[in-house]
């Protein structure tokens, strides 16, 4: 059992190493996101320019970039694999159970660093953008990146296989993904206003329980999308 | 099948005569006066169509589900078939289920639309078909078409508990059973009504629900015979 766990261990890490490598060497999605998010942010501060928006207004403001940042990012995990001509290679060497735990993980550090660069942004750049509960904005943004990648990365394996994939991930990702931002929205804006940890708590739970609901039914469902 | 098209046929015409014609009265004398309800008054009525179509809609998606499941345990494109219409008729209910609330919402409520937590997951189940359908349509190989829209209709399904009971119970919203409902017994289930329109409304709740499973079976038998025509063209 323990042996078996250290080689499905492996199996994973080796997955997670090999899109890290492969997106360091080639650094072009990177590269694209950073621009996204730079575009997305500047076009909302010339929107605003003097303005002193609420924090409903700026929770709302964060999860949009945040959302279609991720969206243009997540997608790749695996339509790149299609258009490398890798996906056959993977489906010998690994097991889907390795290759969606590893992918899960890889795309939660992605939405991790997406949301970070965008958290350093909006702090740099908006005045009136000040996290009033740090403990409440961090466990939220970090709820909310894996709660993002646990629903989107089977969604990911999805639209790898059909046509028109660019506009397909968003389409699908959003309706599941509405009790996440529901949820996280309500939370930011609390962080914002400087409410107590304790009261963010139910929110808390509704993001644990939604990110768990995702993995384990998407790790069942996986080798469904996976296996031709 | 004959017995539930004559008991759909009839049920749903009952309900829309009789929820439309009883008299609503202040002090209802007998079976066939209905008492008005402080703050719905003749807006009452619409409780005979607009809750009963809206249970029918998840009854559609959960058949949906379940048939996707089905699929994916044994590959038969029967299930699929089954899945894609249950999931096309619960899209037609699920925008009847709209409409109506939002008329009804327009009258009691002051709008069309407030986002209140039913409205938002009404809102969000329409968009669960939209991005259903766009799936369908963007897959061109039959079988992957059949499992990853039968996967996509599974993950979606694990989202509705959130937006079915989680959401509704954290945030205030208009809908009886809300967090900020006086009074409210959580769920809808206690509903305040005179036995007669209770009557009237559990035959609506079985009405509807036949009518689905009539119109299932329509479009099942019709997408059977499309799959044996594709399959014996030449």
């Amino acid at each position: 059992m323990l042996k078996h766990m250290a080689t499905s261990f492996q199996s994973v890490a080796a997955v997670l190493s090999k899109d890290v490598q492969s997106e360091l060497r080639v650094r072009y999605a990177i590269n694209a996101l950073v621009m996204f998010i730079l575009t997305s942010v500047s076009t909302i501060l010339f929107a605003l320019r003097y303005e002193r928006p609420t924090p409903t207004l700026f929770a709302g403001l964060y999860w949009v970039v945040v959302f279609f940042s991720a969206m243009s990012g997540l997608s790749r995990a695996f339509v790149g694999e299609e258009e490398r001509g890798t996906s056959l290679t993977l489906r010998l060497i690994a097991t889907p159970a390795a290759i969606y735990a590893g992918k899960l993980v890889a795309n939660t550090i992605l939405t991790l660093l997406l949301a970070s660069a965008v958290t350093v942004l909006y702090l740099l750049t908006f005045p009136g953008f000040s996290v009033q509960s740090y403990d409440i904005f961090v466990v939220t943004v970090l709820l909310g990146a894996v709660g993002i990648a646990a629903a989107t990365t089977i969604l990911a394996a999805m639209i790898a296989k059909a046509q028109a994939r660019g506009a397909l991930f968003p389409v699908l990702s959003f309706p599941v993904l509405i009790p996440l931002f529901m949820t996280v929205l309500d939370a930011t804006d609390k962080a914002l206003s400087g409410d107590d940890f304790g009261e963010a708590f139910g929110d808390f739970q509704v993001l644990a329980g939604y990110a768990m609901v995702m993995i384990a039914g998407s790790a069942l469902l996986f080798a469904e999308v996976w296996n031709d | 099948m004959k017995i539930v098209r004559a008991a759909a046929i009839t049920l749903v015409t009952l309900v829309l005569v009789a929820g439309i014609a009883i008299p609503m009265t202040a002090s209802p004398k007998g079976w066939l006066e209905f008492p008005t309800i402080r703050g719905l008054e003749q807006n009452a009525r619409n409780i005979f169509f607009h809750v009963p179509i809206a249970w029918t809609t998840l009854v559609a998606f959960l058949v949906s589900m379940f048939y996707a499941v089905r699929y994916l345990q044994t590959k038969r494109a029967e299930y699929d078939i089954r899945s894609v219409a249950s999931a096309s008729l619960g899209f037609m209910f699920c925008f009847l289920a709209t409409v109506t609330g939002a008329l009804w919402a327009r009258f009691n409520w002051g709008s069309f639309w407030n986002w209140d937590p039913r409205e938002t997951s009404i809102f969000i189940l329409l968009l669960i078909y939209g991005a259903y359908f766009t799936l369908r349509s963007a897959l061109e190989s039959e079988e992957t078409r059949a499992r990853l829209s039968a996967v996509y209709a599974v993950v979606a399904g694990l989202t509705a508990p959130f937006f079915l009971f989680l959401m509704p119970r954290l945030m205030g919203g208009l809908h009886p059973g809300s967090k900020d409902d006086a009074g409210g017994n959580g769920p809808v289930l206690d509903f305040k009504m005179s036995p007669n329109m209770l009557t009237l409304f559990f035959i609506g709740l079985i009405a509807f629900n036949l009518l689905f499973v009539w119109m299932l079976d329509i479009r099942v038998r019709v997408g059977m015979l499309e799959d044996y025509r594709t399959r014996h063209k030449d």
